[in-house]
């Protein structure tokens, strides 16, 4: 076994290290990396932190405007919004990171299958995964989320699914690109089954792009929360998102606008941050520039 | 060329019927009974009955699967349970809306896009390349539906410049056709326009390095000349396929703009078909929007090939 | 030339200040789009406020909520309420020219109760047979006497179709409706418009004082009102609550608002199903209790900015039929408390269900809050419409809640949730001595004898409670000053006759 380790090196650690180095020298991509990560701790810290409960409410500070006792306003219920958000950022991110990595576990096992073996595999794989991908994305999310009934797990699910032939278009291109290398074919000589080949040598060597890709849909998919709760079908009352917050503050927009302002931003923040990382991801991911 | 063509209808042909499996597994699929809706107030066991039996309801799910698609064979996609109005005469109503709204979508994507692409790359690395990569990335990470609603909030309700909502077909009154979908078509173009910026950018520096533009420069040509004559030319080719793919997302994007502007087009019904249980509806549009991304996909193909006299050799 | 032209256009001008009516068109901003425009088929809200302009009915619904004459002039009972006989105006036409007579009405009732995809038989179930004693005069003749029948005929049910156009296009009538209304039907583009003209032959056509009628579904509150105050539309119908106070405020607006017949209540399952099977269903104290812990009235102030009524009756308390005995009751948690205490209860966990639109979610989430005070845990559960009256129906819920539109005549609010056999008695509340007195008020034509058993029948289920009832719900308008001559209908219906534009 280790005969074969060494005598088919895998050339994925040195790659690694190159792309952080070059990771780290791409300021918007660290820009990036900071807004998720701020995000991300006060998604983490929401139970921590000194504000007041999210679902709490008050029927003397209906839709107060922002003030000292409530930083961002109050909504319809009296909420404090402040403390919403940060309990929002919760379903929000977690909506993006699950249902992307529904979307990898169906979508790359998949792809690998159908780009290792061809054939007549891959004839079906394909031809299913291109009639799901002639479906508008969003349509697909909305049957499937009406489907399951309107909760934000549905809404992870619904998302994560109509997001898994992405990733199975991807990784059977990427399988394809990869498995003629002289590694692949090496490891085939030396006897491996398929399962320690796909696992070992193939997937390694295009994890790389599948990175990427993820991180980018993650924003596509908070928007897609955002989106499906916004038509009621994400997460349900009282516990906030983003996305719930501002389907609510809709009915609202003349006389309480700031109950609209701070989720929408919130959201584009978060996105642009994904964005941000994931273009970075790419750049220092790209093999083809040094 | 034709056989290229025909040759890619025809393995289009399975992804279409397995479309239609999914299409029609909607029905199975989604909760509640269309019928109660349908009957609302009224619960009268023998009117329930008729209108299941009316719409083969009872029937077994394979049947009317076959009815279903033999249907649409012959062009008859079923009726709307809420209207009782032919599908495909909704679909040729709404339509005609929809690309209205994805049309001018894609001006302001392309007037926004292309230029600031092209720019972009001539500057590399400048600082309008980050200004225009900042913009582009604000595009894409803007919510549609929050800066639709935004928009209604300024433009309409405070400054009272643009209807807030409605539709008027274009040739019945231009005017104010184009004001009602001024605003709906910048919020869905602008996401656009940042993707397109962005393919426009990196193929304006892919050719731009490319060996025949560093001679046009030592034969000594104006830049102006290079980028417009040259390198723009040989960039199109991406960006053109580019349109033709991003015709499906304008589709999808359609859904949200069009809730929040009331824009009685495709997005539009489809939300509500869905909320309503108008099975016949919903299946319809929905194999109408991946026949059509299917065609735009090919068309993209063929113009790829068109636009590209090497490959078009081969052919 | 110049002074010529000024000389035209203030001529012009004169003629159209003088004749504001030349060219005026109505546009009203309904709150979601109308299904099939086919009396006999339709079952939205929005339908019938169409049909308002476009249908004529055998009577109508006067501003107190007394039918008065449309179609039919007068009307009188016999054979102990058995049979209905009415006389029916004369010179009436349809839009499509044909005359109105008996036969006409005869074959619309025939078409309600017969057309297999007619949503009116339940409306029509005590109607034996429907005969023209004469040219201008009918016979209903009823297997049981039911004195809601007159009701039913002010609504769809009685809306008269021309036979000519009914029988050219059967089901498809909704397709190209005609009727004898004071407008009649131009085009439809669903979800975008509905658009009427003025019938130039209408019976009483002075009143008629538009010449054009558009309807614009526009559900979102925000974008129907910016659209008022741009002057693409006039009227806004159901605009929400919490724009009443900005629309007093705009001197471009006029603001008016009605308590409508319907009633909001959440409905507990009692015997509709395995999921009946819990406390709440089984232990009426326990009901009473999360009643009381209600506060109905802050209800009406949070959501509905006060304009909604509190209530506990499927009558609001403005109807002459609610039951004064029992009134309104204030939220007492220490009570509520003391009811969950004996029935063995510190607390309870409950699921209810309501429908995911935003007025909803924030009433079910304010009484969320207020029941919690009272021990009870409830978990929301918002579903679609369509989903939830599903649910409803097979019982899988809890607690559901939705809203009745309400009808004029109290039996509709009441007698079909109630009875045991009722049609969309979803509780399963089955109760021999409720029964009895709501088919007797059923039938009986002395108005006292109604009362008392309306009465009666209420105190019993506001002792059970298998349907807490919350409130009634408003009908709010938002007016363009242009408009004048408008009420709001106390059924939310929206009247056209004697309504003009500036």
């Amino acid at each position: 076994m280790t005969a074969v380790d060494q005598s088919l090196p895998v050339p994925v650690k040195r790659e690694q290290s190159r792309a952080w180095r070059k990771m780290k020298r791409n300021r918007s991509a660290l820009f990036g990396l900071c807004i998720v990560a701020f995000f991300a701790l006060l998604a983490l810290a929401a139970p921590l932190l000194p504000i007041p409960d999210p679902v709490a409410t008050s029927w003397s500070a209906i839709r107060k405007a922002p003030s000292a006792a409530h930083w961002l306003g109050t909504d319809d219920l009296g909420r404090d919004i402040l403390a919403r958000m940060i309990w929002g950022a919760r379903a929000s991110l977690m909506a993006g990171v699950f249902s992307v990595a529904i979307a990898v576990c169906i979508g790359v096992p998949f792809g690998l299958v159908a780009g290792y073996f061809g054939g007549w595999v891959d004839m079906v794989i394909s031809r299913v995964t291109e009639a799901l991908l002639a479906m508008p994305f969003l349509i697909m999310a909305i049957a499937l989320a009406a489907f399951l009934g309107p909760s934000l797990t549905n809404a992870m699910i619904a998302i994560g699914v109509s997001a898994t032939p992405l990733f199975i278009r991807l990784s059977r291109g990427q399988v394809l690109a990869v498995k003629t290398e002289d590694y692949v074919e090496g490891a085939r000589a030396v006897g491996l089954n398929h399962v320690e080949i796909m696992t070992r040598y193939i997937l390694p060597n295009i994890v790389a792009p599948i990175i990427v890709q993820a991180t980018l849909t993650i924003a596509t998919a908070i928007i897609a929360e955002a989106s499906l709760s916004f038509l009621g079908l994400g997460q349900q009352p009282p516990s906030p998102s983003w996305g719930s917050m501002l389907n609510v503050a809709k009915n609202f927009l003349s006389q309480a606008p700031w109950m609209a302002m701070w989720p929408g931003a919130a959201i584009f923040l978060v996105v642009i941050g994904f964005n941000l990382l994931g273009d970075g991801l790419r750049d220092a991911l790209d093999p083809r520039e040094a | 060329m034709p056989v290229y063509i025909g040759k890619r209808l025809l393995v289009a042909i399975p992804t279409l019927l397995i479309i239609s499996i999914f299409v029609f597994s909607l029905q199975k699929l989604l909760p509640g009974d269309p019928i109660l809706a349908m009957a609302g107030e009224e619960r009268d066991p023998a009117t329930l009955e008729f209108l299941r039996a009316k719409y083969h309801l009872n029937d077994p799910i394979i049947l009317q699967y076959f009815a279903w698609l033999g249907g649409i064979l012959v062009g008859d996609f079923g009726i709307s349970l809420r209207t009782n109005q032919p599908v495909l005469e909704l679909i040729g109503q709404k339509l005609p809306v929809t690309i209205q709204l994805a049309v001018m979508a894609m001006f302001f994507a392309m007037v926004i896009g292309i230029p600031i692409g092209i720019l972009a790359a001539v500057k590399k690395n400048t600082w309008i390349d980050y200004v225009a990569n900042i913009v582009a990335l604000t595009g894409l990470s803007i919510p549609n539906f929050w800066l639709g609603i935004m928009l209604i909030l300024l433009v309409s309700v405070k400054l009272g410049w643009l209807p807030a909502s409605g539709y008027e077909s274009i040739f019945v009154d231009p005017v104010r056709s184009l004001q009602t979908m001024v605003m709906p078509a910048f919020v869905l173009g602008n996401a656009l326009a940042a993707t397109l910026m962005r393919h426009t950018r990196s193929a304006m520096v892919g050719v731009m390095s490319a060996d025949y533009i560093r001679t046009a420069r030592a034969k000594g040509l104006s830049p102006r000349e290079i980028i417009l004559s040259h390198s723009f030319r040989n960039a199109l080719l991406p960006v053109v396929t580019l349109l033709a793919l991003l015709f499906g997302e304008l589709l999808a994007g359609a859904v949200l703009t069009e809730q929040i502007f009331t824009i009685p087009g495709f997005g539009k019904m489809t939300v509500d078909a869905v909320f309503n249980r108008d099975y016949a509806v919903v299946q319809g549009i929905v194999l109408c929007t991946a026949v059509g991304f299917i065609l735009m996909n090919l068309l993209a193909d063929v113009a790829y090939v068109l636009l590209n006299p090497r490959l078009r050799a081969t052919l | 030339m110049k002074r010529m032209t000024r000389l035209t256009s203030t001529l012009l001008a004169g003629v159209l200040l003088a004749f504001p009516a030349l060219s005026s068109e109505l546009r009203i901003g309904l709150n979601d789009d109308a299904d099939v425009l086919d009396p006999a088929q339709s079952r939205t809200f929005v339908g019938r406020i169409v049909y308002t302009a476009m249908c004529d009915k055998l009577v109508d619904i006067s501003q107190d909520m007394k039918i008065v004459p449309q179609l039919a002039t007068e009307w009188a009972w016999s054979e102990g309420g058995k049979v209905l006989t009415m006389k029916l105006r004369q010179g009436v036409k349809f839009h499509d020219e044909t005359p109105f007579n008996a036969e006409a009405v005869v074959y619309t009732i025939q078409r309600n109760m017969t057309l297999p995809e007619s949503r009116r038989k339940s409306e029509l179930s005590s109607v034996e047979k429907v005969e023209a004693s004469g040219e201008y005069e009918v016979k209903f003749t009823l297997k049981s006497p039911d004195v809601t029948l007159l009701a039913q005929l002010s609504d769809r049910a009685g809306a008269i179709v021309s036979p000519k156009a009914a029988k050219e296009l059967g089901a498809n009538f909704g397709s190209h409706p005609v009727c004898a209304g004071p407008f009649k039907f131009v085009e439809r583009i669903q979800q975008d418009r509905i658009v009427l003209e003025k019938f130039a032959d209408y019976w009483d056509k002075d009143k008629v004082l538009v010449d054009k009628v558009t309807y614009l579904p526009i559900p979102d509150t925000t974008v129907k009102l910016a659209n008022l105050r741009s002057g693409d539309l006039d009227i806004a119908e159901r605009i929400s609550p919490s724009d009443a106070e900005s629309v007093k405020n705009d001197p471009a607006l006029t603001y008016a608002d009605v308590i409508g017949p319907g009633y909001m209540a959440m409905y507990v399952n009692i015997a509709n199903g395995a999921r009946a099977d819990n406390p709440l269903g089984k232990d009426k104290r326990l009901r009473q209790a999360f009643s009381l812990a209600i506060d109905r009235e802050a209800i009406s102030q949070i959501v509905f900015e006060g304009t909604a009524m509190a209530g506990n009756q499927p009558f609001p308390p403005s109807s002459p039929w609610f039951d004064k005995d029992i009134p309104v009751p204030a939220r007492d948690i220490e009570k509520a408390k003391q009811l969950m205490k004996e029935a063995g209860h510190e607390t309870l966990d409950i699921e209810l269900q309501h429908a995911n639109n935003t007025t909803q979610t924030q009433m079910m989430q304010v009484i969320q809050s207020m029941v919690a005070e009272a021990g009870f845990n409830v978990t929301l559960k918002a579903t679609e419409f369509a989903t939830l009256l599903d649910e409803q129906t097979r019982g899988n819920y809890q607690i559901s809640r939705s809203d009745w539109s309400g009808r004029i005549d109290p039996d509709g609010n009441i007698h079909q949730f109630i009875t045991c056999k009722g049609g969309i008695n979803d509780v399963k509340y089955c109760n021999p001595e409720v029964d009895k007195l709501l088919n007797e008020a059923r039938t009986s034509t002395d108005e006292a004898v109604r009362k008392h058993n309306y009465d009666a029948a209420a105190a019993i289920l506001n002792d059970d409670m298998p349907i807490i009832y919350l409130g009634h719900q408003p009908y709010a308008y938002a007016i363009s000053k242009k408009v004048s001559g408008f009420a709001p209908s106390p059924d939310g219906m929206i009247r056209l006759l004697g309504v003009a534009k500036k």
